[in-house]
Protein backbone atom coordinates (compact mmCIF):
# COMPACT_ATOMS: atom_id res chain seq x y z
CA UNK A 1 0.00 0.00 0.00
CA UNK A 2 1.53 3.30 -0.84
CA UNK A 3 0.38 7.03 -0.45
CA UNK A 4 2.96 8.60 -3.29
CA UNK A 5 1.23 11.37 -5.04
CA UNK A 6 -1.88 11.95 -3.21
CA UNK A 7 -1.53 14.25 -0.50
CA UNK A 8 -5.05 13.67 0.74
CA UNK A 9 -4.51 10.65 1.74
CA UNK A 10 -0.79 11.67 2.87
CA UNK A 11 -2.39 13.97 5.78
CA UNK A 12 -5.61 11.64 6.21
CA UNK A 13 -2.79 8.08 6.91
CA UNK A 14 -0.32 10.70 8.04
CA UNK A 15 -2.06 12.23 11.22
CA UNK A 16 -3.71 8.54 11.88
CA UNK A 17 -0.48 6.47 11.94
CA UNK A 18 1.18 9.88 13.42
CA UNK A 19 4.30 9.88 9.98
CA UNK A 20 5.16 13.17 9.77
CA UNK A 21 8.40 12.76 7.76
CA UNK A 22 9.17 11.40 4.62
CA UNK A 23 10.43 8.51 3.81
CA UNK A 24 8.41 6.96 6.18
CA UNK A 25 7.65 3.13 5.97
CA UNK A 26 5.32 1.56 8.82
CA UNK A 27 4.55 -2.30 9.09
CA UNK A 28 0.72 -2.65 10.24
CA UNK A 29 -0.82 -6.45 11.63
CA UNK A 30 -3.75 -7.75 9.89
CA UNK A 31 -5.65 -4.97 12.89
CA UNK A 32 -4.06 -2.04 11.01
CA UNK A 33 -2.13 -1.06 14.38
CA UNK A 34 1.46 -0.64 13.67
CA UNK A 35 4.16 -3.08 14.71
CA UNK A 36 7.31 -1.83 13.24
CA UNK A 37 8.73 1.56 11.51
CA UNK A 38 11.56 2.78 9.52
CA UNK A 39 12.00 6.29 9.20
CA UNK A 40 14.74 7.66 6.73
CA UNK A 41 16.35 6.56 3.75
CA UNK A 42 18.27 3.60 3.92
CA UNK A 43 20.75 1.99 1.24
CA UNK A 44 18.41 -1.62 -0.17
CA UNK A 45 20.04 -4.24 1.86
CA UNK A 46 19.83 -2.45 5.07
CA UNK A 47 16.40 -0.96 4.46
CA UNK A 48 15.26 -4.77 3.50
CA UNK A 49 16.64 -5.56 6.70
CA UNK A 50 14.83 -3.41 8.43
CA UNK A 51 11.70 -4.62 7.42
CA UNK A 52 12.77 -8.13 8.14
CA UNK A 53 13.62 -7.40 11.21
CA UNK A 54 9.94 -5.42 11.82
CA UNK A 55 8.31 -8.80 10.53
CA UNK A 56 10.22 -10.87 12.66
CA UNK A 57 9.39 -8.38 15.49
CA UNK A 58 5.86 -9.64 14.69
CA UNK A 59 6.17 -13.32 15.47
CA UNK A 60 8.24 -12.50 18.50
CA UNK A 61 5.04 -10.35 19.88
CA UNK A 62 2.83 -12.70 18.71
CA UNK A 63 4.93 -15.54 21.17
CA UNK A 64 5.53 -17.74 17.53
CA UNK A 65 9.47 -17.82 18.54
CA UNK A 66 10.60 -20.71 15.60
CA UNK A 67 9.16 -18.53 13.22
CA UNK A 68 10.44 -15.06 14.72
CA UNK A 69 14.33 -17.29 15.32
CA UNK A 70 13.98 -18.96 11.58
CA UNK A 71 13.19 -14.51 10.53
CA UNK A 72 16.06 -13.17 12.59
CA UNK A 73 18.40 -15.87 11.45
CA UNK A 74 17.39 -15.44 7.79
CA UNK A 75 18.84 -11.51 8.08
CA UNK A 76 21.69 -12.39 9.57
CA UNK A 77 22.31 -15.44 6.77
CA UNK A 78 20.91 -13.57 3.76
CA UNK A 79 22.29 -9.93 4.66
CA UNK A 80 25.15 -10.21 6.90
CA UNK A 81 26.66 -7.03 6.19
CA UNK A 82 23.10 -4.95 7.12
CA UNK A 83 23.16 -2.51 9.85
CA UNK A 84 19.90 -4.84 11.95
CA UNK A 85 22.18 -7.69 11.49
CA UNK A 86 23.51 -8.28 14.88
CA UNK A 87 20.42 -6.72 16.32
CA UNK A 88 18.81 -10.07 14.60
CA UNK A 89 21.28 -12.36 15.76
CA UNK A 90 20.77 -11.46 19.82
CA UNK A 91 16.78 -11.70 18.49
CA UNK A 92 17.38 -14.90 17.73
CA UNK A 93 19.20 -16.06 20.80
CA UNK A 94 16.24 -14.78 22.23
CA UNK A 95 13.62 -16.25 20.34
CA UNK A 96 15.31 -19.74 20.48
CA UNK A 97 15.62 -19.19 24.70
CA UNK A 98 11.64 -18.57 24.68
CA UNK A 99 10.81 -21.00 22.88
CA UNK A 100 13.41 -23.80 24.23
CA UNK A 101 13.69 -22.46 27.98
CA UNK A 102 17.02 -24.04 27.24
CA UNK A 103 19.51 -21.09 28.29
CA UNK A 104 21.94 -22.70 25.86
CA UNK A 105 20.23 -20.60 23.33
CA UNK A 106 21.58 -17.71 24.87
CA UNK A 107 25.39 -18.58 25.91
CA UNK A 108 25.35 -20.05 22.58
CA UNK A 109 24.66 -16.33 20.96
CA UNK A 110 26.71 -14.83 23.41
CA UNK A 111 29.80 -17.18 22.38
CA UNK A 112 28.47 -16.08 18.37
CA UNK A 113 28.97 -12.61 19.21
CA UNK A 114 32.52 -12.89 19.79
CA UNK A 115 33.03 -14.22 16.50
CA UNK A 116 30.61 -11.93 14.51
CA UNK A 117 29.63 -8.28 15.37
CA UNK A 118 31.89 -7.65 18.38
CA UNK A 119 32.29 -4.26 18.45
CA UNK A 120 28.65 -3.93 17.90
CA UNK A 121 25.81 -2.65 21.02
CA UNK A 122 23.72 -6.00 20.90
CA UNK A 123 27.47 -7.55 21.73
CA UNK A 124 27.20 -6.14 24.88
CA UNK A 125 23.79 -6.98 25.49
CA UNK A 126 24.76 -10.21 24.73
CA UNK A 127 27.24 -10.41 26.46
CA UNK A 128 25.76 -10.72 30.00
CA UNK A 129 24.94 -14.63 28.65
CA UNK A 130 28.13 -15.68 28.79
CA UNK B 1 11.39 -8.27 -7.66
CA UNK B 2 9.39 -4.82 -8.11
CA UNK B 3 6.60 -4.38 -5.06
CA UNK B 4 3.34 -3.24 -6.58
CA UNK B 5 1.75 -0.51 -4.71
CA UNK B 6 -1.97 0.17 -4.00
CA UNK B 7 -3.79 3.44 -3.04
CA UNK B 8 -7.09 1.68 -2.07
CA UNK B 9 -6.03 2.14 1.91
CA UNK B 10 -9.21 1.19 3.20
CA UNK B 11 -9.52 -1.32 1.11
CA UNK B 12 -5.96 -2.65 1.38
CA UNK B 13 -6.97 -2.86 4.98
CA UNK B 14 -10.07 -4.37 4.92
CA UNK B 15 -8.52 -7.48 2.89
CA UNK B 16 -5.59 -7.82 5.26
CA UNK B 17 -7.86 -8.15 8.02
CA UNK B 18 -9.66 -11.04 6.19
CA UNK B 19 -6.91 -12.66 5.21
CA UNK B 20 -4.90 -12.44 8.47
CA UNK B 21 -1.71 -10.50 6.69
CA UNK B 22 0.79 -7.66 7.86
CA UNK B 23 0.82 -4.59 5.74
CA UNK B 24 3.04 -1.91 4.48
CA UNK B 25 2.35 1.46 4.50
CA UNK B 26 4.54 3.57 2.17
CA UNK B 27 4.88 7.52 2.48
CA UNK B 28 7.79 7.49 0.64
CA UNK B 29 8.28 10.65 -1.80
CA UNK B 30 4.51 11.95 -0.86
CA UNK B 31 3.91 15.64 -0.95
CA UNK B 32 5.14 17.69 1.63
Amino acid sequence: MHVKDDAAAFKKYGEQYNAHWTPTVLELDPNGDEFYRVEGFLPLDDFLAQLMLGRAHMDFKQAKWAEAEKRFREIVDKLPKAEAAPEAMYWAGVSRYKGTQDATALKETAKSFTQRYKDSSWAKKASIWA
Amino acid sequence: MPIKFRHDVEKVLKEAKEQNKPVLLDFSAAPM
